[in-house]
């Protein structure tokens, strides 16, 4: 069986004033039905990049998607022509974006806003949509969804507006919802409710999220799986359990180590991973992280780091983990703690 | 028994927004810092915890209260004796973007507060500079850049080394890492740990992330709505939080560690807080606190210490 959306090596490329960067550099994953995927990485790894390609809005004059393959069920999504994609777009695949003063249209109601992707989609009247809109609105919890079809965005507070981009991603019951970054604007007992919302959204529709972060806690609440970007790449992919409790990948150890928890000890510093991400004008011959990583070997600086799989889902791209490694440095493991 | 070096006095900062309108950004917050500790301040947005982090170091007037930095009155002192309070309290500001005047060099930045303190000559203050640079992790080669060609957690440093200049001895850190990567926040937070340790210094921290607020601070006030509802040390916050906002807070922040996220109980507010234009009558938590009470709805709580060095205000506990 196909899985639902599968991304294939997936590049993306920007033209600017300053050369091409090169934002996505060989995306692959894997998406199945009623799973929760979460992206995460630090600002400029290409996590957005990645989420905006499978909706293909990447901005045509300046960025391409130059390589690789996006398919839903099977469906090549790169050979579609504008027109058939926008068929996909809200319809099958919906989006949700960090900031819905940004995203949603200010000068329309919410409920115009909520039916213009049925409408658009589906054949019905317009009041079956209207219908429709204060169900979803019910489904997201909006209490007196009637009134409140008619109010304008300003009208509403930052976890309620939240709410409404939720309503409009669901209206049409898209298969897979991409999230960016959709609680990193809230307030934490906001964040709490809107993450709350998406797991019982879940329940009833069965729908497959990707949900791209950075924060940790929140990818420990809601994934199923996690994939880590690193400047580009993804460096370590997973179920969360294996992700959280058995890293393999260095970057991933030093996310996990820079975090403060709430029930940790406070007399242990931090472990920040020294240095700051590579230019992507002109990314490293080898391993991205290289230059920031303790354990780095002289083939990391040189080559790409291939693929190894740790345990059947869990995959890492790094040369530490790489069977030959091993062979030509005996005492790796003891001085990676792997 | 430590010595106190700020003492914030019933503060309150009201902004008059049109007619008799007036927004209560801090209502009535009183606490005190002792010299060397970091005192956090925590809470949602508009909370008024940056309100009252403005006011403490004199960008506003309180509306009541009074502020007394080492025995001066931070908003009535006047000449020579504000001119040395400017250089003993210092401000890191959060958005490393907005704070750094984008047509200055970074050394101009960082020797501003020296220059307009008359302190050392132009190449005493040169020196300076440098020595700062490089005390934040910079290198002496960046004094002649300008902000723009910096990331985001090397402008933070800037902003730090800014701070550091005129040697102050208590710094407001307003959000100082809330616009940083996750792996660049621990490099600042580490370094303001060492200068602490280094250069005995006194913090207000002030943030809304408690997991990071509660590894930097001995103690930790807890904001909402303009108001201060409990203060204890972060240890004793964590472990035995008495407010139900304060709890509620707590079971919010998710945990990255997946076992414990899915087996935690979670108290999930209803609703969202009231507008600080119209505050509700008595304790302004009580629309959303799960043990609401009719007297909550009656009566102000008062500020009160229920246990050694654990302060909050709530109806729960015995007056």
């Amino acid at each position: 069986m196909d899985p639902l959306l599968q991304l294939q090596n997936v590049h993306v490329t920007f033209q600017t004033t300053g050369g091409t960067v090169q934002a996505v550099r060989g995306v692959d994953f894997t998406l199945n039905k009623g799973e929760t995927l979460a992206i995460v990485g630090e600002s400029g790894c290409g996590k957005s990049v990645t989420a905006r390609s499978i909706m293909r809005l990447i901005p045509e004059h300046s960025g391409k998607i130059s390589q690789g393959s996006i398919k839903l069920e099977g469906k090549e999504l790169l050979n579609l022509t504008e027109k058939q994609m926008r068929e996909i777009r809200g319809s099958r695949i919906a989006m949700i974006f960090q900031d819905a003063m940004t995203a949603l249209n200010p000068t329309i109601s919410i409920g115009e806003q909520i039916k213009e992707g049925i409408i658009r989609h589906r054949k019905i009247s317009r009041s079956e949509a209207k219908k429709q809109a204060i169900e979803m609105l019910t489904l997201v919890g909006i209490s007196n969804p009637e009134r409140r079809l008619k109010q304008y965005l300003h009208e509403f507070s930052g976890g309620m507006r939240q709410r409404i981009m939720i309503a409009i991603a669901l209206v049409c019951q898209p298969s897979v919802i991409v999230a960016d970054e959709p609680t990193t604007a809230l307030d934490v007992t906001i964040q709490a409710q809107i993450i709350q919302l998406f797991k019982d959204i879940q329940w009833k529709t069965g729908v497959s999220i990707i949900i791209i972060t950075h924060d940790l806690g929140v990818v420990a609440k809601i994934a199923d799986k996690i994939a880590v970007m690193y400047a580009g790449k993804v460096v370590e992919s997973g179920p969360v359990r294996d992700i959280f409790y058995r890293p393999q990948h260095p970057y991933t150890k030093g996310l996990l180590a820079s975090m403060p928890r709430l029930d940790g000890d406070r007399s242990i510093p931090l472990t920040p991973i020294p240095g700051t991400p590579p230019d992507l004008f002109a990314p490293p011959a080898g391993c991205a992280f290289a230059a920031r990583c303790p354990y780095a070997l002289e083939v990391c600086r040189e080559h790409q780091p291939e693929e190894t799989v740790v345990d059947s889902q869990h995959i890492v791209a790094c040369w530490l983990q790489d069977p030959r490694a091993k062979q030509v440095y005996p005492d790796l493991a003891e001085a990676t703690g792997t | 028994m430590r010595k106190k070096l700020l003492e914030v006095k019933r503060l309150k900062k009201h902004f008059r927004i049109g007619g008799k309108t007036y927004l209560k950004a801090t209502d009535d917050v009183s606490f005190e810092i002792y010299q060397g500790e970091t005192l956090g301040l925590v809470g949602e947005s508009g909370c008024g915890k940056s309100t009252t982090g403005r006011t403490i170091i004199g960008l506003y007037q309180p509306s009541e209260g009074e502020v007394v930095f080492d025995g001066t009155n931070v908003h009535t002192a006047k000449g020579k004796q504000k001119q040395e309070l400017t250089k003993r309290m210092q401000m890191i500001f959060q958005d490393p973007y907005a704070s750094l005047n984008p047509r200055m060099t970074v050394g101009e930045i960082i020797a501003e507060g020296l220059y307009l303190n008359s302190m050392g000559s132009a190449k005493e203050r040169y020196e300076k500079v440098i020595e700062l640079l490089e005390t934040v992790g910079l290198r002496r080669e960046h004094a002649e850049r300008f902000p723009h060609e910096f990331s985001g957690g090397q402008r933070q440093r800037i902003g730090i080394a800014r701070a550091l200049a005129v040697e102050p001895e208590f710094i407001i850190a307003d959000e100082p890492i809330s616009a940083l990567d996750v792996s660049v926040q621990a490099q600042v937070v580490n370094l303001m740990k060492k200068l602490q340790r280094e250069k005995q210094l006194t913090y207000l921290f002030i943030a809304h992330d408690l997991a990071m607020v509660k590894h930097i601070s001995d103690r930790i006030g807890v904001m909402y709505l303009g108001n201060l509802v409990e203060l204890t040390s972060s240890e004793q916050l964590y472990a035995n939080p008495k407010h139900p906002y304060t709890q509620a807070l707590l079971s919010a922040i998710p945990v990255p560690d997946p076992d414990v996220e899915h087996t935690r109980e979670r108290i999930i507010l209803e609703g969202e807080v009231p507008s600080p234009m119209n505050p509700p009558s008595g304790c302004v938590f009580r629309t959303r606190c799960p043990a609401a009470m009719q007297k909550c709805a009656e009566e102000v709580p008062i500020w009160q210490e229920i246990e050694s060095n654990h302060y909050t205000a709530c109806h729960l506990y015995k007056q």
